[in-house]
């Protein structure tokens, strides 16, 4: 198991959208390195015959009837919103200029 | 009438039903409280009140009336900002969060304003819940009211600390991990982890949702009970509600009884990194069971040993996922909205600016454990582990009725210790973390003061899922002893600040 380094830190920010400094990466790569050093003795202990629990409590697709519940107003639903224009969240460019 | 702020919550229902005071008394007391000493303690991150007032006014209201009040009607009440509440600011201790006023009610808060409970204001907590020491909030830590320089416990100290400091006779803390439990051991009060299911999550914010689980946090078994009755229950707004009856924890913490019941004593919680005081309590308690009554057996559950790390694959593996929705596009902070950047980048701008480094540090562990390539050496193995756990815990049933261990290997440690050591951090929730892995029911009770630093020690009391009742009929016979035993509550000895 290679050690965590700072540009495989760095990646991960990417993936987890945070934009870390510099000074983060050295940071994270020596505690991630040592958290995941520790934790990866869970693959010493279960066999291939052991199934997965992924719950506590065995459900599946919960269902409730299709039918208009009252909710939100868009007033409420906005009420949080860093920028709204007309009764719509306003979200910075999400497509290049060109 | 004597200090309204010293009372159990219990005796505070019936002065105010039988009029030997009122609801806003009770309230005002509390918030004088504090107003006096919460600047030393900072158990709040927001107080309530005008809203706490205006509760208080309806219940005795409704007394005038002559109309039925609940069995918590008027009794004061700390809420830990992870649950919304309608006009009243939520930020799960993020910076990610702040300013945000939710538009709705959490279902856990509307039962509690239902019930007549008088919501005093939010709790401070670690960011997201990810934390055993309330030092990783954006706003800064909270002192244990037994020794101002150590921690809370966590992620809910702000709900432990305003029980401890007589802020409030009633707390709600999450469990995802121990955030009930351990927080309840090392200031000498009282928390439960309901069995996963049986307190909606409905408004509550997600961490790791196949772990969270609210639960009432006390000063006496029986408060936590009543606590317990009022906010558990099916709820059609979580999917993973639990649609099955409330087990009778009143009943059962009215009508504390060992006598006749095995209990077995886990092999695998001791040893090495648990401080002596912390098990000599524990023995002492062991031997107490015996005495009152109770058949004591030791237990082997082997795969424990691997619960610490199975949970911190899966724990961050579900907050990386749930906590993509602070892409700061609807709600909360935007960072960097200056025209000259895209919006993925402003949501990354805003995640790096908005979230602490513990928050940070879980997102990028569970980003890496469930990558292509290492998904099934990391996530697919914790879930097998979980899986063993949950084994251990069925046979460990099979053969006993309850199990008790200590709740956290030592005593409250001193704030800064741990601050940027995950590891040593992460070892506060050696014993709590098995009981959130299976989804079973387990509450921390005082067990006394360490005799090496005069601290509390918590007594862990694990029952099967859905019998949440014999955690209470245990922990109030345990409790009842202890109290005849020392002559007093234990929170008796604690600092008057």
């Amino acid at each position: 198991m290679p050690g965590i380094t700072r540009e495989e830190v760095a990646h991960l920010g990417r993936l987890s959208r945070l934009e870390l400094k510099d000074e983060e990466l050295d940071h994270f790569a020596g505690q991630l390195d040592e958290i995941i050093g520790a934790v990866a003795r869970v693959s010493e202990v279960a066999g291939e015959d052991v199934p997965p629990t992924s719950h506590p409590l065995p459900l599946t697709n919960v269902m409730r009837p299709d039918v208009v519940r009252p909710s939100l107003t868009p007033r409420q639903a906005l009420s949080g919103a860093p920028a709204q224009e007309q009764q719509r969240f306003k979200v910075p460019q999400i497509l290049g200029e060109d | 009438m004597a200090d309204l702020t010293r009372l159990t919550a219990a005796q505070t229902a019936e002065a105010i039903a039988s009029g030997e005071t009122s609801a806003v008394d009770v309230a005002q007391a509390h918030l004088d409280r504090i107003d006096a000493i919460d600047e030393k303690v900072h158990a709040f991150l927001h107080v309530d009140t005008e809203g706490a007032l205006a509760a208080a006014r309806a219940v005795d209201a409704k007394r005038a009336k002559g109309e039925e009040l609940g069995p918590l009607a008027g009794v004061p009440l700390a809420l830990k900002d992870i649950f919304t509440t309608e006009g009243v600011p939520t930020t799960v201790g993020s910076k990610i969060l702040d300013g945000w006023i939710p538009p709705y009610d959490a279902t856990l808060t509307r039962r509690l304003k239902e019930a007549g409970v008088v919501i005093l204001g939010k709790t401070n907590m670690d960011e997201f819940a990810m934390g055993s020491s309330t030092e990783n909030s954006a706003f800064g830590p909270t002192g244990n009211p037994w020794d101002l320089t150590r921690i809370p416990g966590g992620s809910g100290g702000g709900s432990s600390a305003a029980l401890a400091s007589f802020q409030a006779p009633l707390a709600i803390g999450t469990d995802t991990g121990g955030s009930i439990r351990q927080p309840a051991a090392v200031t000498g009060t009282v928390g439960v982890k309901p069995t996963y299911g049986a307190v909606s999550r409905y408004g509550m914010v997600a961490f790791s949702s196949s772990l969270d689980q609210g639960g009432p946090c006390a000063r006496t078994v029986l408060d936590a009970a009543l606590l317990h009755e009022a906010i558990a229950g099916h709820d059609p707004l979580d999917s993973t509600s639990v649609d099955a009856p409330v087990p009778a924890v009143v009943e059962a913490a009215r009508n504390g009884d060992v006598r006749g019941l095995r209990v077995g004593v886990v092999k695998e919680f001791g040893g090495e990194g648990y401080q002596d005081g912390v098990m000599t309590r524990f023995h002492e308690s062991v031997e107490l069971l015996r005495e009152l009554g109770a058949e004591i057996v030791e237990v082997s559950c082997p795969s424990f040993t691997y619960a610490l790390a199975a949970y911190y694959l899966i724990a961050p593996s579900e907050c990386s996922s749930n906590l993509a929705r602070f892409d700061a596009m609807r709600y909360g902070l935007r960072v960097g909205d200056d025209g000259t950047h895209s919006a993925e980048e402003v949501t990354a701008l805003t995640r790096e600016a908005g979230f602490g480094a513990e928050v940070k540090r879980r997102i990028m562990l569970g980003t890496y454990a469930l990558s292509s390539g290492y998904y099934d050496a990391y996530y697919g193995s914790a879930q097998k582990v979980r899986t063993l756990i949950t084994r251990d815990f069925e046979r460990a049933f099979g053969d006993v009725d309850v199990l008790v261990s200590p709740t956290t290997p030592t005593t409250a440690f001193p704030i800064g210790e741990r601050a940027d050591d995950p590891m040593a951090m992460y070892l506060a929730d050696l014993c709590t973390i098995p009981s959130n892995l299976a989804g079973n029911a387990a509450m921390s009770l005082p067990c006394g003061l360490a005799p090496e630093d005069g601290l509390p020690v918590g007594l862990q009391i694990i029952a099967p899922a859905l019998a949440d009742d014999r955690l209470y009929r245990v922990g109030a016979a345990v409790e009842s002893a202890f109290i005849a035993r020392w002559g007093h509550p234990l929170l008796e000895e604690a600092p008057t600040l």
